[in-house]
């Protein structure tokens, strides 16, 4: 295997407290590898987010972060503020859901653009418009010129998405985490912009870390997906291993819930309970108050992470067979 | 026989400022321009499109909640009565709503069990002590337990909170419940609970659901019909898992193309639909065949003559000039 591009070891978020009941982001380990696009699945609270915002030093203070995050081997955590300038935007970009919130409502598009060039570039003037314009059409607006001179407000949802997006660009970053880019936008434009963001990562073999709560929109545009529920990761895998024969009761239980668009109507299968709220988290494996298939131990020792086949490795003390669905057991019924 | 909701030529139109400032010249925003719908006792009607397609302002138009510019609702056969009257409001017990947010659609500073006997306390002139009672059992049909009678809606999670708004609306024993993206604010684990407590609801207690959602997934799962709205119009209707499998409008193939899914086999079977650009302004919609602007198909018809909902084989509902076309099928 290559060498990572990004490599996260043992990376652990506090809010508060510091308790280990209060972890949002809890011994996370996971790499991404040049030109790779990685998919990050989790439900609300799971630590999909915090995890990359504290890897590019984007929490706030009182957030108290430790483990490693190293970008080709250079130390991001804890890393001085002028190293990890030139890492944002430049080397990791990042784009949000919201897009319309990232973009300043008072200044015109282009000269937003021409701000990111000549911080990430250098590039100004002449050179600098000149590229904004590549830019836009880089991320598929037409009459890009007649854009660079509009507000915000005057683009609907998707093409501040795609400005967002150009932005990104900008710094020619070799991997763009992408936190939930088309939860905002209506399906016809999501699939749209993801198309795009295939487009880019075909054109420059930039890598892309896609975070979404939608396994859909994982499922159909990365290699490689990472499963965290509530701080950690429960499961990793190529994504047709994952989708294909799940073997962490959670991951599982999230594919069983999912309704499907073609064949024949069945009652889905919930997962009972809710997600725990940070500060009364479970001791030992942080699913098992909603397993079915939990033990004594799950419920007072967190499980390791196991290979459990080729780049596939689950966190869970009952080493689920392949192939079997710990829901469809007598004992999973709701 | 007449339907339980029998909604003709629903049209909601509101004047809106074209331009910029206090004086610009007013238009016309047509919100929903000439909806019909039809539902049958114990059935659900899925209503399905991207944002600012209507579906909302319809479900409200369903409830007297909106007067409508034209058109009538007929609820068993009655036309729903002016806003505001006695009249409507002794309608309004049959005839529920289900919000996205239910935090916003509860009072925070009630416990729950004040707020689900509340529908009471308005219809009916009943004991305290029948309410609390009918409170409880109204708690327990969706999964509630009687301890959080006393609990407060931020102590709830966000499937619970949704629950609560469940055994309010169902409260006054009604025949049709009107659910506005009843679960898209929940998460994917909480998602399905609910989905499944709707079905049981509906199979227990028979009553009808005017289902408005963006997720066509979460739709097909529970609708025996679907509508399919796109700039104030229904544009296709029919059987829920037909119309997914073989949709017949541009649009809702499109639509269903656009829905990422998780295939389990590994690689891609259904068709590839990518539209161009954004849907148009609804205060500016396009003339002939709103869609025509991102159609692939569009032709000069389909600029100049707007398409009405003509029947297919099967059923389905289809308002395209060239659906008959057996060329279509290759997508452009």
């Amino acid at each position: 295997m290559t060498a990572p591009l990004v490599a996260v070891r043992g990376l652990t978020v506090d809010f508060g407290g510091g308790t280990q009941d209060s972890r949002a982001v809890d011994a996370v380990s996971l790499e991404v590898a040049p030109g790779e696009a990685l998919g990050i699945v989790g439900e609300s609270g799971s630590g999909k987010s915090v995890t990359w915002l504290a890897a590019l030093g984007l929490l706030p203070a009182k957030a108290r972060v430790t483990g490693s995050v190293r970008l080709e081997g250079q130390e991001l955590v804890g890393a001085p503020r002028g190293d990890l300038e030139r890492v944002r935007g430049k080397r990791i970009a990042m784009i949000f859901q919201d897009p319309s919130s990232c973009l300043n409502p008072v200044h015109r598009i282009g000269r937003q653009l021409v701000e990111a060039l000549a911080l990430h570039r250098g590039l100004g003037g002449r050179a600098a418009e000149a590229e904004a314009l590549r830019l836009l059409d880089q991320v598929g607006i037409a009459d890009a010129r007649r854009r660079l001179s509009d507000f915000p407000h005057l683009l609907s949802g998707g093409l501040n998405q795609r400005v967002m997006i150009a932005m990104a660009l900008a710094g020619q970053p070799d991997l763009l985490v992408a936190d939930e880019p088309t939860t905002a936008l209506d399906a016809t434009i999501q699939a749209q912009i993801l198309a795009l963001l295939a487009a880019i990562r075909r054109d420059t073999g930039m890598a892309l870390v896609l975070i979404s709560h939608d396994l859909g929109v994982v499922a159909e545009n990365v290699d490689r997906v990472a499963v965290m529920y509530a701080g950690r990761l429960v499961e990793e895998a190529p994504g047709a291993d994952l989708f294909g024969s799940a073997r962490h009761p959670y991951t599982q239980g999230l594919l069983a819930a999912l309704p499907a668009l073609t064949g024949p109507r069945r009652r889905l299968t919930a997962i009972p309970g809710t997600v725990p709220e940070p500060g009364t988290m479970p001791a030992g494996c942080r699913f098992a108050p909603r397993c079915p298939v939990a033990e004594t131990r799950c419920a007072t020792v967190p499980p390791p992470s196991r290979t459990v086949g080729f780049l596939h490795v689950a966190a869970c003390h009952r080493q689920v067979e392949a192939g079997l669905s710990v829901w469809s057991l007598p004992r999973a019924a709701e | 026989m007449s339907a339980l909701l029998q909604a003709n030529d629903l049209r909601r139109h509101y004047r809106v400022r074209s331009g910029e400032g206090f004086f610009a010249p007013k238009s016309v925003l047509r919100a929903v321009d000439g909806v019909s719908l039809r539902l049958e006792r114990g059935r659900t009607l899925g209503l399905v499109g991207e944002s600012g397609c209507g579906k909302s302002t319809t479900g409200k138009l369903v409830l007297g909640l909106v007067p409508p510019t034209s058109g009538t609702v007929r609820y068993r056969g009655q036309p729903l009565p002016p806003v505001g009257t006695s009249a409507w409001r002794g309608l309004r017990r049959h005839i529920q709503m289900v919000y996205q947010d239910p935090l916003g659609a509860l009072d925070r500073r009630l416990p729950i069990g004040t707020q689900i006997e509340e529908p009471l306390s308005i219809h009916e002139q009943v004991s305290p002590v029948e309410r609390r009672d009918r409170a409880r059992a109204a708690m327990e049909s969706v999964g509630l337990q009687p301890h959080q009678y006393e609990r407060y809606p931020h102590e709830l999670s966000g499937g619970q909170r949704q629950r609560v708004v469940l055994a309010r609306a169902l409260m006054t024993s009604p025949g049709l419940l009107v659910c506005d993206e009843p679960i898209s604010a929940l998460d994917v684990s909480i998602q399905a609970q609910v989905v499944n407590l709707l079905l049981d609801l509906q199979e227990r207690l028979g009553i009808a659901y005017l289902f408005i959602s963006h997720d066509l997934k979460v739709v097909r799962q529970v609708s025996h019909d679907v509508a399919v709205m796109y700039l104030g119009r229904i544009v296709e209707q029919g059987e829920a898992e037909s119309l997914f499998a073989t949709p017949a409008h541009p649009y809702t193939r499109a639509l269903v193309a656009a829905i990422p899914t998780v295939n389990f086999g590994g690689g891609r079977q259904r068709e590839r639909f990518l539209l161009q650009g954004d849907p148009p302004n609804p205060v500016n919609v396009p003339s002939g065949c709103a869609f025509h602007t991102r159609c692939p198909f569009a032709t000069a018809q389909c600029r100049a003559e707007t398409p009405t909902l003509q029947p297919l084989p099967g059923g389905r509902m289809v308002a395209c000039h060239r659906v008959h076309e057996p060329a279509l099928g290759v997508a452009a």
